[in-house]
């Protein structure tokens, strides 16, 4: 892969072999496709961490064919905070083509769905599920969502496990829940990357993608690390300061792996450059000799050429010697994306001090967190939270289970939210992610309850728009806007009463649930029936 | 954390607790139950205004309710009957009877994943432990109990978790601050549990589960017909322990129900048929696929306690969940009880009701479901839904009890109003 010269090049001879053989820097992200020639030079890779996910600049419209629809007539919460008492939605290609009150244009061809009496809200945004990687039906060879064999395991991926043929998909989907970010479990320190999905019919774990999603980062406190490597496994971490102190470790681990990544670049530019120097020192000595040579004259004497030669010596160029880069670090490129941001990082964290602790460390080794995850105690600290702009997701009343989940209270949501922050009504559960609804429905009840007021177009944003900007993707999904995926649900009945059932939800405006005409084919091949 | 099955399992490593657990028979508690001391108590308290949910009747609007000595002594709509009562006025308001989850570990679970605290199973490794009663480790103070009564549940049916047969369930009433000022049986139904159970090395499976039932019920009957053999070390060896033994007999002898938590519709036909054998008073929990063999169970009398959330192929065993499960039993005629089976969750009792009148559930079904059924079920006198001479456990609510939006605003538990506070509120009063 090295040219090799005694002399110069031909202008134009390819300076590697890379067009037909591997890259001269190992395997990367980037196109092994560079070819350079004089004066140009392939690229430096990139660190791979920064290279982001090939579809992270865009989100196609692979919905195109859907249909045209117009509902029309209902009450719409629009999942900011808005509400239209008696308005429209157009559907077309798949995105939101137009909203707002009065009955709207159909356009020619347009199916018009009459939603009177009806509620209609954007889809559902879950930040925490483990639907796909502990799927139904549960079983030991279903178990693929915490990689136990390490307490800390940033490279892992959970869309590399997904089970599409999940039977909770579908049905989270007829609970009006359209996206949902799949996140590793909590049984490691760090437990790898979070997947954020689409939920429609697939084969793959990849088709569930969502086109340009960040990858989310999944890191635990407190009880779950300590208990599954310390208490059951014999291991480490055995106690919150280990846990601390291997998640501190993991992270100034991948700071170092940013600078040698940094100082790599740096010094083959250099090498680089100063090659192009010798280069340019060569063609200049060579054109040197030339002259010399030819001031020998037309019939030169070998004793001229000879001085000429003596005077004028022919350099050796050492060939260019490219050194590989930093070797590849599947944890330290995950948590380096997490320091500079391309990765959102999500912490499963019960206790107000266990937050604290997880936000000293983020201070110290230079990350932010997008989000906490359970948080029962987050009321206790509500106002630093909101301060730094730090997600809640958590339960509408789950509590007790372990010792750090005893101070959960119903009013945590309600009272999060009184306070500026960002609540999010996550289900952690298969079987509750087909009733966000109501889990904000005892939320928003529990605050009122308690005296403090909060009205159904508000606490509609704890399932849509909150949870779209905590997993980063409310420039598609969370609100009912122009332009926005037409991820759509028209219930039956108002979405807070027990009583009320998604009745249409159409995710990239395709029906993917109609309550009176259930599909004859369910979405998972592990339910087909004979 | 997953749900697993109706009895809120989590993945719970061996228990360690100390002490001998094993379950000493009890006598039923007293028949007169003295109510909590959170309240001075009246002499005679009376409920007027609001309307009255019952099984069996039609709703009774302005209702005047006369409770005298922790039971209901009236209930009518003529105002003079409160006279020289303390009165309670709910104009506007719904009032039921106090709501009863009847599979729950409330009281003997502080923190499932601590050892400290857990009272809900035989600690040691058996399959069968029928002597153990649940009651003798109950914790009539725990902090859930309060918690899960600002929803609206007075009374709670407390079961054993681990092994085969898992022991005796106790009835809990959710006030008193001493067992036998809570309990209103010790010793409510024998439970038999078909998953979930280990023995040894790995799980035990259903056809084994019944070759170790029929082992167990064949040695029953020779000790009951043999007791005094028994005594005079002239019996082969048994299949249990004597308190075992002695549990089984009065299961045998129809005098303790026995609650089989089964799911396939397979083994809970199976059920059916071991019961007939052995003429038990046999009742369903869980009962994932009962909607399949809805119309045997009507026909043996065999009542079903579901949890209606389940839906789909939750696992291997239970393909068939449907979130109609407890309408299509009704309406076959089988009598139908709701649970959480859950701990520091049964609170969630009416949202799981709320749930199921969704799935096709008539209304005054699920309230039956939540207030008589369980008494009739486990054939407890003295309670259920609202009628006179039953012990006076009531909820006063803002409106439709299985709403979200409405909340419980008064309890009366054995005639006393009983406190909503609990630590939940009082750190709410805290941080707010």
């Amino acid at each position: 892969m090295l040219f090799s010269i005694g002399c110069l090049p031909a202008p134009g001879t390819p300076r590697t072999a890379a067009a037909s053989g591997p890259h001269p820097y190992g395997e990367t992200n980037e196109p092994a496709s560079a070819t350079a020639t004089l004066g140009t030079w392939a690229p430096l890779p990139t660190a791979p961490w920064r290279i982001g996910r090939p579809s992270s600049k865009d989100h196609p419209n692979s919905r195109a064919d859907a249909p045209t629809i117009l509902l029309q007539n209902a009450r719409i919460l629009l999942g900011n905070g808005g509400e239209l008492a008696r308005g429209h939605v157009l559907l077309e290609k798949g995105r939101i083509a137009s909203i707002g009150e009065g009955p709207g244009d159909p356009p020619k061809g347009a199916e018009v769905i009459d939603a009177n009496g009806k509620t209609i809200t954007p889809g559902f945004v879950d930040t925490h599920s483990h639907m796909g990687v502990y799927p139904m039906p549960s079983a030991h060879a279903h178990e693929d969502g915490n990689e136990l064999s390490a307490p800390l395991s940033a490279g892992a991926r959970t869309v590399d496990a997904i089970w599409p043929f999940d039977p909770a998909f579908e049905r989270a989907v007829a609970g009006g829940t359209t996206t949902v970010q799949v996140l590793p479990g909590s049984a490691n320190l760090i437990g790898g990357r979070a997947t954020t999905i689409k939920l429609h019919p697939a084969s793959t774990g990849a088709e569930l993608v969502f086109p340009g999603a960040p990858y989310g980062l999944k890191m635990a406190c407190g009880e779950n690390p300590k208990r599954v490597h310390g208490r059951e496994k014999k291991g480490a971490p055995a106690t919150r300061m280990g846990n601390l102190t291997l998640q501190r470790g993991a992270f100034l681990k991948a700071r170092r792996h940013i600078e040698q990544w940094d100082a790599w670049r740096a010094t083959e530019s250099e090498r680089r450059a100063s090659f192009d120097r010798k280069v340019a020192d060569l063609a200049k000595k060579q054109g040197g000799l030339a002259d010399a040579r030819a001031a020998c004259g037309n019939h030169p004497s070998e004793r001229c050429l000879a001085r000429a030669e003596d005077k004028h010596p022919t350099p050796v160029l050492e060939p260019f010697e490219p050194r590989l880069p930093p070797e590849r670090d599947l944890d330290s490129e995950t948590l380096a994306g997490a320091l500079e941001g391309s990765l959102l990082v999500h912490v499963h964290c019960y206790r107000s001090d266990d937050m604290g602790s997880m936000l000293a460390l983020s201070d110290e080794v230079g990350f932010k967190v997008a989000s906490f995850h359970h948080a029962l105690e987050a009321y206790k600290i509500r106002d630093e939270l909101t301060r730094r702009g730090i997600a809640v997701s958590t339960w509408a009343d789950w509590f007790g289970f372990k010792l750090e989940a005893y101070d959960g209270i119903p009013e945590n949501l309600a009272l999060v939210h009184a306070a500026g922050g960002s609540a999010v009504v996550h289900t952690d559960s298969s079987e509750g992610v087909r009733r966000l609804n109501q889990e904000a429905s005892k939320g928003m009840w529990s605050g009122r309850n308690a005296g403090i007021q909060i009205t159904e177009a508000e606490a509609i944003r704890w399932v849509t728009e909150n949870p779209a900007k905590a997993l980063g993707v409310d420039r598609w999904v969370g609100t009912l806007e122009v332009g926005k995926d037409a991820d759509v649900v028209v219930w039956g009945g108002n979405p807070f009463s027990v009583y009320g059932r998604a009745e249409l939800v159409f995710v990239d405006g395709i029906l993917r649930h109609d309550l009176k005409n259930p599909p004859k084919r369910s979405w998972s091949d592990f339910e087909v029936k004979p | 954390m997953k749900r697993r099955q109706m009895l809120g399992l989590v993945g719970v490593g061996a228990l360690l607790l100390a002490g001998d657990a094993l379950g000493q028979e009890r006598k039923p508690a007293a028949k007169k139950p003295t109510g909590p001391a959170e309240q001075p108590s009246p002499k005679r308290l009376a409920i007027v205004g609001a309307t009255l949910h019952r099984t069996g009747a039609e709703p009774l609007a302005d209702a005047v309710i006369v409770i005298e000595n922790g039971r209901i002594v009236s209930i009518g709509t003529d105002r003079g009957a409160a006279a020289n009562a303390t009165t309670l006025d709910v104009r506007g308001k719904l009032v039921t009877g106090g709501l009863i989850d009847p599979l729950t570990r409330v009281g003997v679970t502080e923190v499932d994943l601590e050892a400290q605290g857990r009272d809900d199973a035989f600690t040691g490794e058996r399959a069968i432990a029928a002597g153990f009663a649940v009651a003798d480790g109950y914790d009539p103070v725990s902090p859930i109990v309060a918690i899960t009564r600002r929803e609206g549940l007075t009374s709670v049916g407390v079961i054993p978790v681990s092994g085969l047969v898992t022991g005796q369930s106790a009835w809990a009433d959710l006030a008193g601050e001493l067992p036998d000022k809570a309990l209103g049986s010790r010793s409510l139904a024998l439970h038999v549990l078909f998953d979930d159970f280990q023995l040894g090395s790995g799980p035990v499976n259903h056809a084994t589960a019944f070759y170790l039932l029929r082992e167990l019920f064949d040695d029953a009957n020779i000790f009951r017909a043999k007791r005094g053999d028994f005594e005079k070390r002239q019996l082969r060896s048994l299949a249990a322990s004597r308190l075992d033994l002695d549990v089984v007999t009065r299961v045998l002898e129809g005098k303790l129900p026995v609650v089989f938590h089964a799911d396939r519709a397979a083994d809970i036909s199976n059920v059916i048929t071991f019961a007939k054998t052995y003429k038990l008073r046999a009742i369903i929990a869980s009962a994932a696929e009962g909607w399949k063999v809805a119309g045997e169970l009507a026909a043996a009398k065999i009542p079903a306690i579901v949890y209606p959330l389940d839906e789909g192929p939750r696992d291997l065993v239970a393909r068939g969940a449907r979130e109609d499960n407890a309408a299509l039993l009704v309406k076959a005629g089988v009598s139908v009880a709701l649970s959480s089976g859950e701990s520091h969750n049964a609170r969630k009792l009416r949202q799981v009701a709320g749930n199921a009148v969704r799935a096709g559930l008539p209304h005054t079904a699920a309230l039956d479901a939540l207030t008589d059924a369980p008494a009739r079920i486990f054939g407890l006198e003295g309670y259920g839904s609202p009628k006179e001479k039953r012990v006076a456990n009531l909820a006063v609510w803002s409106g439709d009890p299985l709403e979200l939006s409405s909340r419980c605003e008064h309890l009366i538990i054995r005639g006393r109003q009983v406190s909503l506070a609990s630590r939940q509120t009082a750190l709410l009063e805290k941080y707010r």
